[in-house]
């Protein structure tokens, strides 16, 4: 029997429909594993082994009885923990929601479910999704399976995390600003970011709402497409979720688009990259050249202001989403909210309530975006502030319009550096908003991207390459990837976890 | 621009959080460090250019005005800070 820990979620199916291992054996090989290694590199915030060997025993039964079993049969999947599970906790990395259990599923869950995937665990993330490291959760960082001293990158972080040391071969995360795409680079593994209204976002806890969208982590480009097919389609629940057909992604995964046309960004490779990050794509660059693909050099002019643009759009629906906790109907409720000084003894009981169980519930960063997203939209700024990052938002979309009239697909590094240590940008929030330099501009536009492994720095931490392609056109992103990994082996690095 | 402790404590009021002072200085810095930051921009002519609310656009969604299964009370309660049978529990909220 193959070692399952060492397996891709597509081999582990033909082994399981070829009768050399069940799904029991599989789900038990990870849960020991999680039990050795997550100690050390804290992917997860709960596991229920219980609920994951029943559901995997039901897989096999139906297996054997030779009914029809689902396209993720018997494979684990960890969850980010903003995905509610109905009657289970779902956090958010937050206190705010410590003890929420939601009444409803989220569709994606569902979906995992309905193809008989095994759901192992929830997975640490920044608070709401706010974050590029996992330090902003207020259950502890979880670290880089690469060197447990540095951060897995965030929001996604744990699950990222948790397919880059193997303790689950496919893993789902939220993309807001970068959040898939930049832990999947510093991690070393395949992370892909679908087009806005690709994947129904009903019950993903809300953070930007235009921005948000759900995506997949696997070890390599195949076990991707296989999890984006599981998860993507039109939602009734989900009015922004469009009615566009899902493709086979797998049925022509090993062709090479024809006539590829590579755009390299002229502005993604400027001060802040990191020489070992662009040594390593660019080599990437000359392996499609070797593929036949022609590279172009392209332009999007209004890249630097990506950042500016997104940490006013994104805090502004922030503070919108976030209002609802506020210690009523769910969310944490503060014991003592009594004025402690003069000022707040006007301000009437239910309101000190809010402001107490807010303060108590939410993290710094939280609070930081909250405040500067109410800033933004306050009477008097919302022109000058709000507005015109929405101006500027267009102005970036049309940047992608111009470029894939040029080229099929974009190419350039995922995140400006490999992994950093902790408290490395944790003081200032500035430093770490610029880790997302090259991946905020996709969600503003809201095209699809995906980041695949491409090199080792000399200090053996993964460097990311990160693919774009126009709306909906996954399959292409996704058949552009498969042809760099065809010619290299970086997918198949593994980190030296001891345990 | 830049803002003042004053400013923020009003912004962290009309956002309903209650502020500890080292809190309420240290956010001033860095609430200033970011609004500096994006104040580029304002460099921008986007005369004429129309506001993007989402990157796809997307239009109405309209369907059939019929009722369907809602959350029954207990599952809706369930969550409740506090509660009674029937409802959520609040301070008082008219003196």
């Amino acid at each position: 029997m193959i070692d399952p820990t060492r397996a891709t979620a597509s081999s582990l199916l033909a082994e399981q429909e070829a009768g050399r291992v069940t799904a029991e054996e599989i789900c038990r090989a990870y849960l020991e594993r999680i039990e050795r290694l997550d100690g050390q590199v804290k992917a997860f915030l709960r596991v229920d082994a219980d609920a994951a060997l029943a559901a995997a025993r039901a897989v096999d039964r139906r297996r054997r009885a030779g009914e029809r079993v689902g396209a993720l049969a018997g494979i684990p999947v960890a969850i980010k923990d903003n995905l509610c599970t109905r009657g289970e906790l779902t956090t958010c990395g937050s206190r705010m929601l410590a003890n929420y259990r939601p009444p409803f599923e989220a569709t994606v869950i569902g979906k995992l479910r309905a193809a008989d995937a095994i759901l192992i665990g929830k997975t640490n993330l920044d608070e709401f999704a706010m974050g590029s490291s996992t330090e902003n959760s207020a259950f502890g960082a979880s670290r880089n399976p690469w060197d447990l001293e540095r951060t897995p990158g965030g929001s996604s972080g744990g699950s990222a995390a948790a397919v880059a040391a193997d303790l689950a071969p496919l893993a789902v995360g939220s993309d807001t600003g970068g959040s898939i795409r930049q832990p999947a680079a510093l991690c070393g593994i395949v992370g892909l970011k679908p087009t806005y209204g690709r994947v129904s976002r009903y019950g993903l806890v809300a953070f930007a709402s235009s921005l948000d969208q759900i995506g997949p982590f696997g070890h390599d480009v195949r076990d991707t497409a296989l999890l984006l097919g599981v998860i993507a389609g039109r939602d009734a629940a989900d009015a922004t979720s469009v009615d566009e057909p899902v493709p086979d992604y797998l049925a022509r995964l090993d062709e090479a688009p024809e006539g590829l046309r590579l755009g390299l960004v002229r502005e993604f490779f400027g001060e802040g990259l990191d020489a070992e990050v662009e040594a390593a794509v660019r080599e990437a660059v000359r392996v499609y050249e070797s593929a036949g693909a022609v590279v172009k050099d392209v332009s999007l002019p209004h890249s630097r202001y990506g950042i500016p643009a997104y940490y006013i759009v994104a805090p502004a629906e922030c503070s919108s989403n976030l209002a609802r906790y506020d210690g009523t109907i769910f969310g944490h409720r503060a014991e003592n909210y009594e004025p402690r000084t003069a000022e707040e003894e006007s301000i009437p009981p239910l309101i000190r309530m809010m402001m107490a169980s807010r303060s108590e519930g939410f993290g710094s960063e939280v609070k930081r975006r909250i405040m500067l997203g109410t800033f933004a939209l306050s009477a008097g700024y919302a022109d000058q502030y709000y507005n015109q990052a929405l101006k500027v938002r267009r102005l970036i979309r049309n940047d992608f319009d111009a470029a894939f009239r040029e080229v099929d697909v974009l190419v350039g590094p995922t995140s400006p550096t490999p992994a950093f240590r902790f408290g490395e940008k944790a003081s200032d929030p500035l430093a770490m908003y610029l880790s997302d330099i090259y991946t905020v501009t996709t969600n503003l536009a809201g095209i699809a991207g995906i980041s695949i492994p491409c090199g080792l720095t000399r200090a053996q931490l993964p460097i990311g390459l990160q693919l774009l392609a126009p709306a909906f056109a996954e399959e292409r992103l996704l058949r552009t990837a498969r042809v760099f990994e065809r010619a290299t082996d970086w997918h198949q690095r593994r980190p030296n976890l001891a345990s | 621009m830049a803002l003042t402790r004053a400013d923020v404590a009003k912004v962290a009021y009309l956002a309903r959080l209650r502020l500890e002072p080292e809190e309420l200085e240290r956010f001033t810095g860095q609430l200033n460090a970011i609004v500096e930051f994006v104040a580029q921009l304002q460099e921008l002519d986007t005369t004429g250019v129309e506001p993007l609310a989402h990157g796809i656009e997307v239009r109405n969604v309209f369907r059939e005005d019929e009722r369907e299964p809602a959350l029954d009370r207990e599952e809706a309660l369930a969550n409740a800070p506090r509660r009674n049978d029937e409802a959520f529990l609040v301070p008082v909220v008219l003196e």
